[in-house]
């Protein structure tokens, strides 16, 4: 049980009309460990994520999450899969027409019957939990910076404890800084809460810093998958302009060129 | 974490052993939900120690609650014993991230808090109006110095809204006053059978509907239609911050945005009008006919030698201000729009109800001045 993956993804077929995104995709993910998912722009990254999380139906494969089928469970089945996962997407998609605490009571107000004090107790403790400052949790996502909607974002997404959070590009657009602290927030929250991290990113810095394991998506499918020291090895054009070029080099993942 | 599963219905059981707080099974968010704190704080006030041995999930909720119960312990500060290494980095993290003491404490009520609140609403109406009267004078002086240079008038822009807000809104206008035309026919004609005085039903349509009722529904009609259209698009513009790119990139919102809008419906509005009045008085004849026995031609003749003239210049004269008011007002909701989805919703209605109690009061102040000068 404890070897079982959390997430196992077997020939994984999705497309749109005629243009195929992803074919014959495999994928695990293990328990307890920070998933980096890498790959170009328009290799299938979110939509992979989207299919693992059940919105959108692959045309053919087989996912599994925590031991059940995603594709062919009941609807009471998947609602509680559902809660057992939380999702961060690319551009937060909070709800802009309620605070940032109201968000983050947003799932507890309607899977759970708690008293309002008790929510808002522990939506407060999730907000600060991200880092955001007191005075964030009145404000409306319009009121925030990219980087605070992103903490908002996650804190959201870990609202009910759930045992795997997906993340969808949590450090694009923010500032250098900001993207490190964030690196530290999902690993410190991944040690205290136990989660399982699926993280789609761009950012070396955050592979580094916080994966255990990356998979780089090219060619339809996970082309490789392993410790970035691993990913040292893989003979692709893709894989290793990536982690080759000079932005790995700046992230240590190469050691510097001899001059 | 652990391999139980996470939801379940067993209660937390809570005993008070001497000075021991045991705490047994679930201590998670699910548990929280039929979880009796007050009593748990009651035990909890006599115990120093919090034992949690025999728990075997605990979550952030959980944690919380432990560092709560822990608070009302003896001295103010109970230990928690028998977490794992993972639960006390919990119970550590939540104990770093518990609300500050005197949150919480917000004061509403009393007669200040309602002089205040009353005063700032009003105050806070007086500056809307000052801004929407500044925007009015913003796109008057725009349209006056598009006057002067001429290019500057987007008029493809201007010829697509007269098809929106004109020529799209013909057949539900003329629909609309063909049965108020009809209406009134009716119910004219119930009245004035009384005494004999059928004919005079012609009167009664040709004043009331050149006068008054077909400019005004016109106007209401296009409130509903176009204002709020205007209102939509510009405010999810806005949300987008695709007026903020407009202004970075040197173009002028309100010469883009605003002034083909206003523009369109201060030349459609009068010729919606005189459509809205054409199909009323064609309602008003056919029901006179039908129902009075009023040939056509002896409406006609009637119509043609009894009105003046002045009554249909009445209504006419009052289309371009009520345009006026409908495109300054939807476009003026429309740029209030803030960041939420839910701001754009209700602006939109406000823009539909403002512009048509504006279009009212504008028509009473009309019908006042007209009876000053008398016409
Ligand atoms: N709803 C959709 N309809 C059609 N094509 C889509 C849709 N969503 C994604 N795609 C296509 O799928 C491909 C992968 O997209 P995506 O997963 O968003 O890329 P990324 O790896 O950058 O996150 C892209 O080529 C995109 O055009
Ligand atoms: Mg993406």
């Amino acid at each position: 049980m404890a070897d079982a993956p959390v997430i196992r993804v077997r020939g994984l077929v999705t497309r749109f009309g005629r243009h195929v995104v992803h074919d014959g995709l495999d994928l695990d993910v293990r328990r307890g460990e920070v998933l980096g998912v890498v790959g170009g722009s328009g290799t299938g990254k979110s939509v992979l994520l989207r299919a693992i999380v059940g919105l959108l139906r692959p045309a053919e494969g087989q996912i599994e999450v925590l031991g059940q089928s995603v594709r062919d469970t009941p609807p009471d089945a998947y609602r509680r899969l559902r809660r057992r996962w939380g999702v961060m997407f690319q551009d937060g998609a909070l709800f802009s027409s309620l605070t940032v605490r109201q968000n983050v009571e947003a799932p507890m107000r309607e899977q759970l019957d708690l008293p309002p004090d008790v929510m808002r107790t522990l939506a407060g403790i999730k907000v600060r939990m991200v880092g955001l400052p007191e005075d964030a949790q009145g404000k409306y996502p319009s009121e925030l910076s990219g980087g605070m909607r992103k903490r908002a974002g996650f804190a959201r997404a870990i609202a009910l404890d759930p045992e795997i959070v997906f993340l969808d590009e949590p450090t694009a657009g923010l500032d250098p800084i900001g993207a490190a602290a964030f690196d530290r927030l999902i690993r410190q929250l991944r040690d205290a809460l136990g989660l399982t991290v699926f993280l789609v990113t761009h950012d070396l810095d955050s592979l580094h810093a916080v994966c255990d394991r990356v998979a780089v998506l090219a060619d339809r499918r996970v082309l490789a998958i392993g410790s970035i020291a691993d990913m040292l090895d893989v003979d692709h054009p893709w894989v290793r302009e990536y982690f080759h070029g000079p932005r790995a080099r700046a992230a240590k993942i190469m050691p510097p060129e001899p001059a | 974490m652990s391999d139980t599963p996470p939801v379940s219905d067993r209660p937390c059981d809570v005993i008070l052993d001497g000075d021991r707080l045991r705490l047994a099974g679930h201590l998670t968010i699910d548990a929280l939900q039929t979880f009796d704190r007050a009593a748990a704080a009651e035990l909890a006030r006599r115990a120093v120690v919090i034992d949690i041995t025999e728990t075997d999930a605990v979550d952030t909720a959980g944690a919380w609650l432990l560092v709560a119960l822990a608070g009302q312990g003896q001295g103010g500060r109970a230990d928690i014993h028998g977490a794992s290494s993972h639960q006390s980095q919990l119970i550590d993290t939540v104990r770093a991230n518990m609300p500050p003491p005197e949150a919480g404490s917000e004061t509403t009520g009393g007669m200040n808090d309602r002089l205040a609140r009353l005063g700032g609403r009003i105050h806070g109406g007086a500056g809307a109006a000052v801004e929407l009267v500044s925007f009015l004078g913003q796109v008057v002086a725009t349209i006056g110095g598009i006057i002067l240079h001429p290019r500057r008038l987007r008029l493809t822009s201007v010829v697509h809204h007269c098809q929106e807000v004109g020529w799209n809104a013909v057949p539900i206008v003329t629909l609309m006053s063909f049965l108020i035309g009809v209406v009134l026919a009716f119910q004219g004609a119930a009245q004035l059978s009384q005494f004999g005085a059928e004919v005079f039903v012609v009167d009664l349509i040709a004043i009331s509907i050149l006068r008054e009722l077909g400019i005004l529904l016109t106007a209401i009609i296009v409130a509903g239609r176009s204002g709020s259209a205007f209102t939509a698009a510009i405010g999810s513009m806005k949300m987008r911050e695709e007026i903020d790119a407009m202004r970075t990139l040197g173009l002028d919102p309100v010469t883009i945005l605003v002034v083909p809008r206003v523009l369109a419906l201060i030349v459609m509005l009068p010729a919606l009008g005189l459509i809205a009045d054409v199909a009323g008085l064609l309602g008003g004849a056919v029901m006179a006919w039908v129902d009075l026995g009023v040939s056509p031609a002896a409406f006609q003749a009637r119509l043609v030698g009894n009105t003046d003239l002045w009554h249909f210049g009445v209504g006419m004269i009052k289309a371009p201000f009520f345009a006026l008011i409908i495109g300054i007002i939807g476009c003026y909701e429309g740029m209030k729009v803030g960041g939420n989805a839910e701001s754009l919703g209700r602006l939109t209605s406000t823009s539909v109800v403002l512009s048509i109690f504006m279009v009212i009061v504008m028509d009473a102040m009309f019908s006042i001045f007209f009876a000053v000068v008398g016409v």
